[in-house]
């Protein structure tokens, strides 16, 4: 089973995502964003980061990235994609997600750990967590509040409070067949007792397990 | 041919950018501002002279790209 971690110019939370997937023993692969086969992966994570600078919007330009074709090609076949912070706000952009990020409420760019619910465990990263189950992940973002005026996202994750404004407290949306989820913390950063959290790992056990063989 | 595009916020979006800027200018005294929506202006310069079509091109690259439809319409101005 492999795992391809998209690298856009300006990523900068592949390495944690690789080391994560290494812990619960996955196989992760970097894969530059210029790649247009993806065929030999069973799954596709976009990391963290500020691809191509975040210019117009953020995940505007990344979305047409060559590989992102292909990401769609996968995504549209089942296959699990799962994008993380800037990651979601490429998901969206590229329609593979409801909605769209914008400025956080109160304009502040918010580095803490916070608490989410799982609210549906029917996608690829909550499948092995358990409904009503709260998890400690640390939130990095500043474009992290979600808005999805058609109201078609289904909201895995929910933040316990209200940290930056997101529609219905979404921490991590997924699309309607749950295969294609963006989640706004970063699990890959709560992956070692150092770290402060361990809780992300469920949530990349959940993708893990929900690979099929390509 | 230069043309100006202005991309706009739908109203039903939040604009947390805008709401600052408006709390600041009523601090200073401006509390006629009722309204601050912080849009993008965008200048381009596009070949060809037929006002029609460089208009449709320019509309293309708003869909596609300048403007996210979930969030933002867009106006066009076609400056010679």
């Amino acid at each position: 089973m492999r795992t391809a971690v998209v690298v856009f110019p300006g990523s900068n939370c592949e390495q944690d995502v690789v080391r994560a997937i290494d812990t619960l023993g996955g196989e992760a692969t970097l894969v530059w964003h210029r790649e247009t086969d993806l065929s030999d992966f069973d799954g596709v994570i976009l990391p963290g980061g500020f691809a191509h600078g975040d210019a117009l919007r953020t995940g505007a330009i990344a979305r047409f990235s060559p590989v992102m074709a292909e990401v769609t090609r996968l995504a549209e076949t089942g296959v699990p994609v799962l994008g993380v912070c800037n990651g979601f706000q490429i998901l969206c952009e590229a329609g593979l997600v409801p909605g769209a990020l914008i400025a956080n409420r109160d304009l502040s760019f918010i580095c803490r750990l916070v608490d989410v619910e799982v609210v549906d465990t029917d996608t690829v990263l909550t499948r092995a967590a358990t409904l009503g189950q709260i998890l400690r992940i640390p939130l990095n973002s500043y474009e992290g509040s979600w808005v999805d005026p058609s109201q078609s996202g289904r909201v895995a994750l929910r933040y316990v409070g209200d940290p930056n404004g997101s529609q219905e407290r979404a921490a991590a949306v997924s699309n309607r067949t749950g295969n294609v989820v963006g989640v706004m913390p970063h699990p890959e950063r709560a992956s070692d007792t150092m770290l402060g959290s361990v809780d992300g790992l469920v949530l990349l056990e959940g993708f893990l397990r929900s690979l099929v063989p390509a | 041919m230069r043309v100006t595009v202005t991309v706009v916020r739908r109203p039903e979006i939040a604009d947390p950018e805008g709401t600052t800027v408006k709390r600041a200018l009523h601090d200073l005294g401006f509390t006629d501002a009722s309204e601050v929506r912080m849009n993008r202006v965008i200048h381009l310069e596009i070949g060809g002279d037929d006002e029609g079509e460089v208009r449709s091109r320019v509309e293309q690259m708003c869909r596609q790209l300048l403007a996210n439809p979930v969030l933002e319409d867009f106006e066009i101005e076609v400056l010679g």
